[in-house]
């Protein structure tokens, strides 16, 4: 991917395949540690212990049948080749949790990209799941919910195109807020 | 500056032309791949675009939707539009800029863009 965002598009999907009701994306930037960390957080179905040990390994996963599994092991190689690293936590019934760490100022870390156009393309392709989005930094935070676009839209749906457009402006100026 | 008040505008609005909004089956509809090969070829600006292009022109009749793998991963990004009571029409290799000729051109005026079609393309 030429991006962080089109992989956080790509592991939200899991989340919404998993049957997720509420999925929070977080990108904390931390100059201070020199870290970047990009985390997808869903209620979905969650995995077993030994489907779990095999997701995040390129080997196992490429060894199964031919369409099953790049985006995480492709996300953990890129976090590793970036001086960080990949965790999943995982509960059958529960949820799961997925956090990526890259040395911010590594030389192979992609750019961060377009996460506000991700979030887009999510809320209009699942425009009734709850969507939560953190940025922070180390001085502040900025965080947008569907759930609070949602009270204000009295039936609207959110995948109409004018509240997306309205979401992408609002988003995109909370965040230039941040320092 | 977006306002909350700007949504309760949008709100209003949408209420208003939701009632004069034709049922779905009677909308064009737009579908755009968005499978992790669609991702990796570029479909997320060409969904925004689409979103972006129909919102401006205020298209009523047209609903953007997604899907998953078409199946034609090296013509991705692939788009294809289902006008009622028409033959579907498939685009590929789609960028933000042919996007707008396709919504200028077929989604507000009923003209196929032919040179982006999978005819031209094979
Ligand atoms: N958030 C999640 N909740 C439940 N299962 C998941 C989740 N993320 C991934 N999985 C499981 O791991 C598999 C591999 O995921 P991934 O590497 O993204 O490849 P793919 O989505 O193409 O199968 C998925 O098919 C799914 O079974
Ligand atoms: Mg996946």
């Amino acid at each position: 991917m030429k991006e962080l965002a089109l992989n956080i598009l790509d592991i939200a999907q899991n989340s919404i395949a998993a049957g997720a009701s509420q999925i929070a994306i977080a990108v904390r930037e931390s100059m201070a540690a020199d870290q970047l960390t990009i985390s997808v957080k869903d209620n979905g179905c969650g995995m077993e212990p030994e489907f779990l040990a095999k997701v995040t390994d390129p080997f196992t996963t490429t060894r199964k049948t031919r369409k099953v599994g790049m985006g995480i092991p492709l996300l953990k190689m890129e976090a590793e080749m970036s001086g960080g690293g990949l965790r999943i936590e995982s509960k059958k019934g529960k949820g799961t949790s997925l956090t990526a760490c890259f040395k911010r100022s590594h030389m192979d870390r992609p750019p961060l990209g377009d996460v506000v156009g991700t979030l887009m393309v999510l809320i209009q392709g699942a425009p009734d799941l709850e969507f939560t989005y953190t940025k922070e930094t180390d001085q502040s935070a900025f965080q947008f919910s569907t759930a609070q676009v949602r009270a204000l839209l009295g039936g609207v749906s959110l995948s109409e195109p004018d509240v997306l457009v309205w979401i992408r402006g609002y988003v995109e100026e909370g965040e230039l807020e941040l320092l | 500056m977006k306002s909350l008040e700007d949504l309760k505008k949008i709100r209003e609005d949408m209420q208003k032309q939701m009632n004069l909004r034709a049922g779905d089956e009677n909308r064009t509809r737009v579908v755009v791949g968005m499978a992790t090969c669609g991702i990796a070829a570029g479909a997320r600006p060409v969904l925004t675009a689409f979103v972006d292009e129909v919102s401006r022109r205020n298209l009523q009749q047209v609903m953007v939707t997604q899907t998953g793998c078409v199946g034609i991963c090296r013509l991705e990004p692939v788009v294809e539009v289902f006008e009622p009571g028409k033959e579907k029409v498939t685009y590929v290799k789609l960028t933000e800029e042919k996007v707008k000729k396709i919504v200028s051109e077929h989604l507000a005026n009923g003209r196929v863009v032919d040179a982006y079609t999978i005819g031209a393309a094979e």
